[in-house]
This record gives C-alpha cells, structure tokens and sequence, in this order.
C-alpha cells in the first residue's frame, strides 16, 4: 500500500489509526529478512573463517561493504520507484575518467576537474530520468542503451585522449591531495583502518532513510513506485520524481568515480561493467521490490554489508574462489524467499 | 521407463571409448608427480592473488605450477582472483588480513596495487611478482619479478610475422585495461614491417569474440595474419576465418591443448608461451627459498619465463603436457 500523505485524516473509527503493536512494526520493516541473513552470514564466517573476526579484517569487509553500499542507497530508492539504472555501473567509471582527463588535460586544479565530473555524470543521471519519462519505455531498455553507449565512450575517449586504456597519473597535479582526504583517505582507528569511503556510505544511507521516510519526496518515491498512474491523479509529480532519483544514482557514481580516482591515481577504461548487478542484488537482499513500491535504504546497506562479508569471508575461510558466485546466488535466492515469507507473515497479521 | 533405463546403462557399457575420456586424463594424472613434501621445514601459508577473470585456463596453469611446488615445499597455498582493480586490491588487503607468510602477486594495473603491496612488505611478507608488471615491481619494493617481459615478447612476434612474410596483421585484445596486451601488442607493431591494428573484444563472451573477429575479417580482405592474445582465443579466431571465408594465419600468444593439436595440423602458424606454469612454480618455489634461506633470485631484474616461439616441430613434444594441464 503506498503511503501517500493526504490532507490530516478525519478522526474516529478509521482503521489507518489503528495503533500496531512494535512486535508488528518491527515484522513489517523491509529490512528484516536482510538483517536476519546478515547475523547469519556474520556467524557462520566467524566460526569458518579464523581471521574474519580480527579487527584488520572487519576494516577490510567493511570497505568492500561500503563501495558497493554508497551505490546501493540510491540505486534501492530508484527500485522502490519502480525503475532499474543498468548504467549506474560504468557511470562510477565514467565519472572518474571525466575528472581525471578533464584535469590532466587543462592542466587544471584537480578540484575543477572533480567538479566538471560532477556535472557531467548528474547530466547523464538526467539524461537517463528524462529519457525514461519522455519515452514511457521500460528503464531497463533505456539504462541498457546509455550502459552501452557509456562503456564505449569509456574506451573510445580514453584512447583517443590518453593513447592507452588508461588514464595518466594526476598524483602530482595540484588539489590532488586534498581531493585524496576528501574522497580516498583512511584513519586508523585502535588498529583497525577505516576508509573514507565507510564514512561517505554512512552519510548516504542516513540521507536516503531520511528522504524516504521523513519528506514529501519519500512518500512521492513509493507512490510512483507503487502505482504510478495513481499516484499520478492524486497530485505527485511523476516525471520530477523519477528524474530525482536518477540524480541521486548519479550522485553516488560520481561519488564513487572520485574514490576509485583518488585511491589508484589512474582509471582503466574498461571497469565497472556488471557492477551495476551487484549493486541491484544488495538492494534486493535488503528487501526492495524488483517490482517497487517497497523497500528501504538501511536494507540496501545491509545487503551491501551480507555482500562485503561473504566476498571476503570466502577468501579469510581459504575456500577456493571458484565457487563464490554460487554462494553469491544462493544467498540472493534464500534472501528473498525471506523477504518474501517474512512480508507475508506481517501482511497477515495486520 | 525401465526399458530405457537399460538402454542407457546398456549403451553406456557398450559404448566404451578406448581413447581420450576420463580414463585417459587418470592414467595422465599418475603419471605426474607424487605428492610429497620434500622439506621438513615449517607449514608456511603463501597467498597468490592474480587478475584472472573466471575459469581462464592460463591461470589455471599457474595455480597447477604453485601447487606443485606447495606439495614439495611444504606450503599451505592459497589462491584468489579478480579482474577489477579494486577488487584484486581489496583480495590482496584480505590476504594481508590473513598474516601470510608471502604474498605472490601479479600488476596488471600497478597503480591499483601499488598501496597494498606496501603494505604488505611493510607488514613484513615477502611479495613477488608475477606476470605482468616487470617495470614496477622492484619499485613496489617486490622481492623479485617473474614473467615474460610483454614488449619483449612482442617484438619477437612482429619479427616472426616479417619471418613469415606477412603484410596487414590484426592484434586482438581481450581484457580492456591490461598494460600487459597493450605492450604486446605494441611490441609486435614495432618490429612488423607491415601494417598492424589492434581489436578490442569481450574476453569473457567467447560467441562476442569470434563475432568481433569475423566482423573484422569481413571487413578487410587484406588482412593475412592474426594474433590473439591468450590461447582459448585463437581457437575463436580460427572459427571466425573460417566463416568469414579469410585466408590469414592465426598466431597466438600461450600455450593450451587445442592450440598444441592445431599447431600440428597447421591450423595455427605458431604460438608465442610464456610458460604460465614456471609462473606459479617459480614464484612459490622461491619465496621458500626466501623464507628458508634469504635467497633472491635474477638480481633485481625480471625473471624471464619467456617469449619461447612454438611452432608445428615442438607442437608434438608439447602436447602430450598441455593435456594433463601443465603447459
């Protein structure tokens, strides 16, 4: 059921004002079955793998958590608004490539650059909503053809500005290295290092909760989500929210790009592709709806972090690698058959 | 249905195979090496971490050469992979995690490695490389590097080509990114004396591959050799001449059954190895060494594994080995 905020309900009977018992809250969060996996995922490694619990190998999970979760918030808000971005993957990689040639090539102050990329990928992220909205295609057709598009203008730029596949190193241009504090630094705390990135993934997340729960925004993403026609006759403005959402995974790829940039001082053209899947997997672990309509950005993050523990925790278990996407597949297949038996059991119940 | 069952199961029993099969593949395997440990020195745990893709069966070469050595080493090994810069990083950070006792590992993209391989000889474990990243390894502060230098091997190529009389030759990429091809291919431009374009084409989307090629062939006529860049590639290569009606020869870098037998056949004109199972071998074998008895090994220059130019005379001797996975 969509939750649009309507004029203050008339009081009395009305069975919306009915008060939920918090047992029953809690069952009817998106985030449950995911938060359930994640505690099982986290135990099960503790006990197979000798070095997951150090504290070393936490820093190191939740990395690998956090550069998929920065990329999974938004990309769950634009699920649970009904559409997909198959180009949100080689957008990471376009957005860094744009910051690094942009400033290598001006000879710039890197921070220019990062701000052109910022530009550029918000206009690809718009490009995709308005697109979407214009032609009432499914998002799936049209993100696959800028996914397409965007990865060859990856490689078919990077050589012909660079020669090679990949970018020149900007490690000595000026703003590189506070551009490295902002996006790809690391503090080490009691023995554990912790990136920046962790840092950016938790703002995110907090941001996209926010908006989803807490503004008109939020209401207009399940709206849309829910049943756009619908939502469309009772006064939310569609196209606006759809291209906003857009915005907001584009956001988070340039986000990323900067990271991926400022860690490696050097971008390779061809990177990203099939990200975006993984980026989708984590949203749908965490409970959004392929459908839409339903889901939530903690969700998003915690199936980013089931992520991020099972792809190291294979390696800290010393288990041949082989066979980790079929774990990786096992899991997306038990985590919904959880979201979806866990929705039921709280639908039933109201 | 139980009449079928028969069938089957009688077909099955009839239908015996006298060559080739699993039986052959277990006579091979016994063949092959005991394994033993030959030192009684303490259970080291050495880690390798490459930028494979999934089931490429060069790789799978070098694990087969690391674990032999691990047998007789007496090593725990282990060995994990991924072709995203990023990710290979994270594998590398993990192992580190881990406390190996050394770390092999390959720089296809050196700047992505770069921070973790520090810190790893800052941890105090022992890195080699391997591969690709001959120019940066002693930089990284890598004990040693063992590979084929890439330019190197390409040149060889391009001075082959010109051997053989070729004129428009096409240089096939198949993992966008790796400086490895590019300087291979590089390498064999500067030496041919005719004219040399490169292709990019999807590695891990074989029908993409040989469709490229095809697309390719059919476009130029005039194209009169081919070089693919990893053997599972000149087998697609192959198929694509045939159904765009080309006459090119297909050459190949490394080494694998299929491309042993074609060489026999001349199907392919030669193959340029670099021998991926010294690769692995090598590389645990002398971080034991290290561990063991402080030895460095190619005083701090690349170990060179290659290029070794095959063509239809070594094929035979080859490719007895290449089917039991070793070459």
């Amino acid at each position: 059921m969509s939750t649009v905020a309507g004029p203050s309900a008339p009081a009395g009977s009305d069975e919306r004002l009915l008060r939920t018992s918090p047992l029953r809250k809690l069952l009817g969060r998106p985030e449950l079955g995911s938060v359930v996996g994640a505690a099982a995922v986290f135990i099960f490694f503790s006990i197979v793998a000798d070095s997951f619990l150090r504290a070393s190998s936490l820093g190191t999970v939740l990395y690998a958590a956090s550069t998929i979760g920065i990329m999974a918030a938004p990309v769950a808000l634009l699920m649970i608004g009904g559409e997909f971005d198959l180009s949100a993957g080689v957008l990471v990689t376009s957005s860094a490539l744009i910051s690094s040639m942009f400033s290598y090539q001006m000879t710039a102050n890197v921070w220019v650059g990062v701000l052109v990329s910022l530009l550029v990928t918000l206009a690809i992220g718009a490009f995709n909503g308005f697109m979407l909205t214009r032609t009432k295609l499914p998002s799936f057709i049209i993100t696959l053809g800028t996914f397409l598009m965007l990865t060859g203008l990856n490689l078919g730029f990077t050589k012909l500005i660079s020669g090679t596949v990949s970018t020149k190193s900007i490690a000595d241009m000026e703003g590189f290295d506070s551009a490295r504090q902002v996006f790809a630094s690391q503090w080490t705390i009691g023995g554990v290092e912790l990136k920046v990135t962790i840092l950016w993934w938790a703002v995110l997340v907090a941001i996209a909760t926010w908006i989803l729960l807490r503004t008109r925004f939020g209401n207009w993403i399940f709206a849309v989500g829910g049943e756009s026609d619908a939502a469309r006759a009772v006064g939310v403005p569609v196209i606006r929210t759809r291209i906003g959402l857009y915005l907001g995974v584009a956001f988070a790829a340039w986000v990323s790009g900067q990271h991926l940039l400022f860690s490696f001082d050097v971008v390779q053209s061809g990177e990203g592709v099939g990200n975006e899947l993984i980026y989708i997997i984590a949203a749908v672990i965490g409970g959004c709806l392929i459908t839409g309509g339903y889901g939530s950005a903690i969700g998003s993050a915690v199936g980013a972090f089931i992520f991020g523990m099972t792809s190291k925790g294979i390696v800290y278990a010393e288990w041949n690698p082989d066979w980790f996407k079929f774990f990786l597949g096992a899991m997306l297949l038990l985590a919904t058959l959880l979201n979806a038996w866990v929705r039921k059991r709280a639908e039933a119940t109201k | 249905m139980g009449a079928v069952l028969a069938a089957v199961l009688g077909a099955s029993l009839v239908g015996c195979s006298s060559t080739g099969g699993k039986r052959a593949e277990e006579r091979a395997a016994q063949a092959a090496a005991e394994g033993r440990s030959a030192v009684n020195t303490p259970r080291w745990t050495f880690a390798m971490v490459t930028h494979s893709g999934d089931g490429d069966t060069f790789w799978d070469i070098v694990q087969r050469g690391a674990e032999q050595a691990a047998v007789k080493d007496n090593i725990k090994f282990l060995y994990s992979h991924n072709d995203e810069a990023q990710q290979q990083a994270q594998l590398v950070q993990a192992a580190i995690d881990q406390k190996v006792d050394g770390l092999i590992v390959t720089l296809a993209k050196p700047d992505a490695m770069k921070d973790v391989v520090a810190k790893a000889t800052k941890a105090g474990i022992p890195v080699i490389t391997v591969n690709s990243g001959s120019a940066e390894s002693k930089q990284f502060g890598a004990l040693t590097h063992i590979g084929q230098d890439e330019s190197i091997a390409g040149e060889a190529v391009g001075d082959e080509l010109n051997a053989r009389g070729r004129k428009k030759a096409l240089c096939i990429l198949h993992e966008q990114g790796n400086v490895g091809h590019e300087q291979r291919c590089a390498g064999a431009k500067k030496t041919f004396d005719g004219q040399m374009q490169n292709l990019y084409v999807e590695g891990t989307n074989m029908p993409d591959v040989q469709a490229s090629i095809e697309a390719k062939l059919q476009a130029d006529k005039n194209i009169d050799a081919v070089v693919t860049l990893g053997a599972p590639f000149a087998d697609a290569a192959v198929k694509a001449k045939k159904t765009a009606g080309s006459k090119a020869e297909i050459d190949t870098f490394d080494l694998n059954a299929k491309v042993a037998t074609a060489l026999q056949d001349k199907t392919l004109g030669f193959a340029v190895d670099q021998q991926p199972y010294l690769q692995g071998y090598e590389a645990v074998d002398l971080l034991w060494l290290y561990r063991f008895n402080g030895n460095v090994l190619g005083g701090g220059r690349p170990v060179l594994t290659g290029p070794q130019i095959i063509t239809s005379k070594d094929a035979a001797e080859l490719a007895e080995y290449t089917k039991r996975g070793t070459r």
